[in-house]
């Protein structure tokens, strides 16, 4: 029992993560339309500067936090001036591509700035561990942490789009673009604004990640960052309460399958249930029908 | 539209490689500085009497640049510290030895290609290479041209499938059963548990032999998880399963990047059992920022340990130190053995470099199973036919965050 209970909480703890990653992949598919493949780098890059903020420049927690939140923010911004806005007329295919490119180039940046030997991360939680029933269950600071750090984060999205000027630009722009630029939406404006929010949730998902799993490499969020994308699939993607979901469910399911079916097929599990969902439901479990018109 | 997308597609890659390349020779400045090294060997050359008569011609190879370099590095700095003793002691059956080494990148295909551009320069036996694909590639070619070669540090089973290669340190499965009679031995524990990377085929190997080995030297394993490189992060599961089972030892036949997630969950959730690595566990140490702590008490079996007091390390750490200011690693010591077999045997033969490359070949292949040689990674080293080597295994434990000879 107090085994399920512990393999039940990292699970909702790696789907914390995993949904925190799946809100920047499902923000800026919902609003441009496009599938950052970079995300998961971006979170790679987060989690390397909030490293070196502490260990190199000696920041404290919460500064070396902002810091790696500023650099990410930047950092999406830039890359999608840079590598996605010359391309916003072009086919999908070719926006695909270059997000993959920037994914790469992101990861062999790393690379050549930081080594390819893995860095251990120092843990930015200082919660203790909590012990239940003379220590036959532990539940360690960081899983509080990061569960309860995606709920305020899902619940403050939710309440910035529906309750702010520029939240309702997004949805706007979400809908449909041409007729939002008719209205006086900026658009360009407002998808920079998506990948800045997206990147900086990024950063703070690179952070709770690598606190949990502290090694940190250059491929560190190309997995994560593959998971979170099936999470947003997985919960509806464009949909924020569907991240939220898609993200805890596939944590859930990854800790239970290995715990009770096989270490060895977990992934195998994982992935077949979402090939399920979508079966039976095309657009995920929260996704809205989209009617094709023809 | 397409031209514009195959551009892009173009451009993207050219970045990409342009990136890989730059990282890639990030350790080019060690290298260049290690140049001149063989120019003092062309020196202890010079003062040795034999200079301009035949020379034996030794080739070493490994990824000297890449991921993988901190590999290749330490096998032809460790090959060279023992060219250079060798020379200073009157050479090989008389002879002095060049040593001329290649980069390989960790790559099948530069491999091969290294291994024809020191075949061209005139090499008579290959030191290397340093990584196990790497060597399955060179080991067909070598066949081909019945060229002795001996990898200091390529563990795959495949590695010694050709007549010609032979190798200094274990088998992938060869540690298993090793590991699996040493716990036995020293009774650290009767009921185990392992986890192992089922999408590795150096971790698969060991974990096949470890588990039938097992049974025989009164090891229980009471728990068998896996993982994959696609789930490497998140081992709190696995460990839970380990606790439950009421294992008392833990096997970690895999590397140090996953060991040390490992350690630190374990951590987490109190579960001290003793936890026991192989040779890919060296290294944890040097992982930046790691707590050390976490790692005390870590068991692992390795065949060398810088540490150690016999004469032999003492002397070559030392020269390591002053040569390359590191603290030489395994396959540094692996290569350095490597070097003394191939004199040993070449002197039991009785052989001398006017010999063709085929002949010296066959000959060499029948004497390293006459021989037997003491070095720094294991006394009484013997070969059997297939190529693999017999000796001791030690393991090493780690204390106040160093590594101690574990007795």
């Amino acid at each position: 029992m107090m085994s399920f209970v512990s393999y039940f909480l990292s699970g909702v703890s790696l789907g914390s993560v995993y949904a925190i990653i799946a809100l920047g992949y499902t923000m800026v598919y919902g609003i441009a339309k496009m599938l950052n493949f970079a995300h998961g780098d971006i979170l790679m890059v987060g989690a390397y500067v909030a490293f070196l903020g502490l260990n190199s420049l000696g920041l404290p927690i919460p500064l070396a936090t902002l810091l790696a939140m500023v650099t990410c923010t930047l950092l999406g911004i830039i890359i999608e001036r840079a590598a996605y806005k010359p391309l916003r007329q072009a086919n999908s295919l070719s926006v695909l591509i270059t997000a993959i490119g920037v994914s790469y180039l992101l990861q062999n940046l790393a690379l050549l700035l930081f080594g390819a030997n893995p860095k251990s991360f120092s843990s930015f939680v200082p919660v203790g561990a909590v012990r239940f029933a003379d220590g036959a269950l532990t539940i360690s600071g960081e899983t509080l942490v990061t569960i309860a750090a995606c709920v305020i984060i899902v619940a403050g999205l939710i309440h910035f789009i529906n309750h702010t000027k520029a939240g309702q630009a997004m949805l706007a722009v979400s809908e449909d673009k041409g007729a939002a630029t008719l209205m006086g939406v900026d658009v360009n404006r407002t998808i920079a604004l998506t990948f800045a929010i997206g990147s900086a949730l990024a950063s703070i998902g690179g952070i709770l990640l690598c606190s949990a799993y502290p090694t940190l490499t250059p491929t560190t969020g190309a997995m994560p960052g593959i998971k979170a994308f099936v999470a947003a699939v997985l919960g509806g993607i464009g949909s924020i309460p569907g991240a939220f979901i898609g993200g805890i469910l596939l944590g859930i399911l990854e800790n239970l399958s290995k715990a009770y079916i096989s270490s060895k097929l977990s992934d195998a599990i994982v992935f077949s249930v979402l090939i399920i969902v979508l079966l039976v439901r095309p657009t995920g479990i929260l996704g809205k029908k989209i009617m094709e018109k023809v | 539209m397409k031209k514009a997308l195959s551009l892009l597609v173009g451009a993207v890659m050219a970045l990409s490689l342009c990136a890989c390349g730059s990282s890639g020779s990030a350790p080019a400045p060690t290298e260049a500085a290690k140049a001149p090294t063989a120019e003092a060997a062309g020196e202890a050359k010079a003062d040795a009497p034999a200079a301009d008569g035949p020379v034996w011609k030794i080739g070493g190879q490994g990824p000297l640049t890449g991921g993988a370099a901190i590999y290749g590095i330490a096998v032809v700095n460790g090959a060279e510290i023992a060219i250079e003793e060798i020379n200073q002691n009157g050479g090989i059956n008389g002879y002095q030895i060049e040593y001329q080494k290649a980069d390989d990148e960790h790559d099948q295909e530069k491999a091969i290609n290294a291994y024809n551009s020191l075949k061209d320069w005139g090499m008579h036996f290959l030191v290397g290479p340093t990584t196990s694909s790497p060597t399955i590639a060179v080991g067909t070619e070598a066949e081909a041209d019945n060229l002795f070669m001996i990898t200091p540090s390529g563990s795959a089973v495949d590695c010694t499938a050709p007549k010609n290669v032979f190798r200094v340190c274990f088998s992938d499965p060869a540690q298993g059963a090793k590991s699996a009679q040493y716990i036995g031995t020293h009774k650290l524990a009767e009921k185990v548990g392992v986890i192992y990377d089922s999408s590795d085929v150096y971790s698969t190997g060991i974990y096949e032999s470890f588990a039938s080995e097992a049974p025989g030297q009164g090891l229980e394993i009471v728990a068998t998880e896996e993982f994959t490189s696609e789930s490497n992060k998140n081992f709190s599961v696995q460990l839970q399963k380990m606790k439950d089972a009421g294992a008392e030892l833990v096997f970690l036949p895999f590397y140090y990047t996953e060991a040390s997630l490992v350690l630190t969950q374990a951590a987490s959730m109190d579960f001290k059992p003793i936890f026991f690595g192989c040779d890919g566990m060296d290294g944890i140490l040097n992982v930046e920022n790691f707590d050390t702590s976490l790692a005390e008490g870590l068991m692992l079996l390795t065949p060398f340990a810088a540490d150690a007091t016999d004469d032999l390390t003492v002397s070559f750490v030392k020269n390591y130190q002053d040569s390359y200011g590191e603290t030489p690693n395994q396959f540094a010591a692996d290569a350095y053995d490597a070097v003394y077999i191939i004199k040993a045997a070449a002197e039991k033969a009785n052989l001398n470099p006017e010999m063709s490359v085929s002949e010296l070949g066959d000959a060499m292949q029948k004497a390293i199973t006459e021989i037997e040689v003491d070095g720094l990674t294991g006394s009484g080293m013997t070969w059997n036919e297939g190529g693999d080597v017999d000796k001791e295994p030690k393991a090493v434990v780690i204390e106040n965050g160093a590594y101690a000879s574990a007795e």
